[in-house]
């Protein structure tokens, strides 16, 4: 009978850690600024219909980058841990902390005890009724939670891309502004994204009970001036 | 946070997913048991959509249990539903049927058809035949906006969750015989806004005036009647102070009916 080779857990952790971040640098970035009425969220996704970014609830937002099919398990599972947690109480007890909280522990433990990590990084965003309650956590392929205040860059080339953005980010920020800079961070100085293959989505605090709104092509053409 | 293998996996139903975590089905009860009754909604169609209207009284037997009952509800954007029946599980056949229709269209990415929708609740309803065998009867009314075919559609259903498309109008609960007579005279094609909604608030106000389970305006308290439309914007309601006004100019018109002419001096007058 042959034994298996011993290898270090550091050395399992690490290897799946860097299958992760392969898998998910392969993808292309998306980026959340937040702005004076709520909370924008830019991706680059050429799919007019495979959505990195979508509605979990009234006031809370779900974006996704790496592999398709594994983030958008979690988008529907948030969906239904929101919805079931509104109707079980109330719908001002649904809120993108508890729910940042869930999918670390899916993530955590998949990292660990599945054969394979998810490679994905998602975001929860969620937008106060003030601005000081404007809420992103960014959470990573392993479980790590992050709790960023006014941008939060994922995807591949996430440090240059959040370089270009910390520069820009100013507060105070309009809409179209949000999405102009957020367009620039994710292009960088050597390219142009077409309209076409960005995907813009707003949590709004002015939109009524359901935040969530998506913009149609024009809307970013109109933002972008083009 | 619910998390599902493939071959098991609820999809875009949120009832169902009730069933797998367990939230799901009240507790069978044996005999009758008396429980707030809801009343008389109405829905027609014009020009451009929908009306939806219904009072705003509850009972239990021969009380008044609640003067403020909202029975017309939205749905989502684009229907409404107007419920007659035992209060406690309409208005919980409303929350769950809102809440599918919302779940359904985060989970898929676009909304339910309005077939879909009314096929939905027509399955709510025979999911209720248990607890309507026991009296507790929910029958709802649905109507909406039809964005593929362009037209304002209404639905009624029968407690077993038959569901029956109508062409023009429709009319559930207790004072609904005096409400659709209402509307049945009073109906033509192609009705603009104001005339249904004048034709909706019309029939409420014979059928409060008939049955004594149905409200009536109720200017003292500030309570009309929920009136709304579903037209391609969307769902509009209509404000209290339209509807108070509507409601005044009946209330003026039945005064003139029912205040005898003052005698004419001319006939029988007094000789002296």
């Amino acid at each position: 009978m042959s034994m298996p080779f011993y290898v270090a857990p550091e050395q399992v952790m690490k290897d799946r850690a860097d299958y992760a971040r392969k898998g998910i640098a392969r993808g292309r970035a998306l980026v959340a600024i937040r702005y004076t009425d709520g909370i924008a969220i830019i991706a680059e996704n050429p799919s007019e219909t495979l959505r990195k970014v979508s509605e979990i609830y009234d006031r809370i937002a779900f974006a996704g980058v790496g592999k398709y099919n594994e983030f958008d398990q979690l988008r529907v599972a948030g969906i239904r841990a929101a919805d079931l947690k509104g109707f079980q109480y109330s719908r001002d007890d649904v809120d993108a902390r508890t729910l940042a909280n869930q999918y670390a522990q899916i993530l955590g433990t998949v990292f660990t005890h599945e054969m394979k990590p998810m490679e994905v990084e998602i975001l929860v965003a969620e937008v106060g009724l003030e601005p000081a309650g404007d809420q992103m956590f960014h959470i990573l392929y392993d479980g790590t939670v992050m709790d960023q205040r006014n941008t939060a860059v994922l995807g591949g080339d996430a440090e240059a891309i959040s370089g270009r953005l910390d520069d820009s980010f100013t507060d105070g920020l309009d809409l179209a502004n949000a999405v102009r800079i957020g367009v620039a961070a994710l292009a960088g100085p050597d390219r142009d994204i077409d309209t076409a293959e960005l995907e813009v989505a707003q949590l709004s605090r002015g939109n009524g009970r359901r935040c969530f709104h998506r913009l149609s092509e024009g809307d970013v053409v109109d933002a972008l001036g083009r | 946070m619910p998390f599902f293998e493939p071959v098991d996996d609820p999809g875009s139903n949120f009832p169902e997913l009730l069933r797998r975590v367990g939230l799901a089905g009240r507790a069978e009860q044996s005999g009758q048991i008396d429980v707030p009754h809801a009343t008389t909604c109405v829905a027609l169609r014009f020009v451009d959509g929908v009306v939806l209207a219904g009072d705003r009284r509850a009972t239990s037997g021969n009380l008044i249990s609640h003067r403020a009952m909202e029975k017309v509800v939205q749905a989502d954007r684009y229907s409404g539903v107007a419920i007659a029946g035992a209060a406690g599980p309409a208005m919980e056949m409303i929350r769950l049927f809102q809440l599918q229709l919302e779940h359904y269209e985060k989970v898929e990415g676009s909304p339910l058809s309005l077939e879909g929708k009314a096929n939905q609740l027509s399955m709510m309803v025979r999911g209720n035949l248990p607890a309507a065998m026991q009296g507790m009867v929910v029958v709802p009314l649905f109507a909406g906006y039809d964005l593929r075919r362009e037209v304002g559609r209404l639905f009624a259903y029968d407690v077993t969750g038959g569901r029956y498309e109508e062409r023009e109008y429709v009319a559930t609960g207790s004072g609904s015989l005096h409400a659709s007579t209402v509307i049945k005279v009073g109906f033509r094609a192609a009705m603009s806004r104001d005339d249904a909604i004048d034709l909706a608030v019309r029939s409420l106000w014979e059928a409060a005036d008939a049955d004594s389970a149905t409200g009536g305006p109720d200017a003292l308290r500030g309570i009309y009647p929920i009136v709304a439309t579903v037209t391609a914007d969307g769902w509009a309601p209509v404000g209290d102070d339209d509807l108070a006004a509507r409601f005044q100019r009946i209330a003026d018109e039945v005064l003139v009916r029912s205040t005898p002419p003052a005698p004419d001096p001319a006939i029988g007058g007094d000789d002296a």
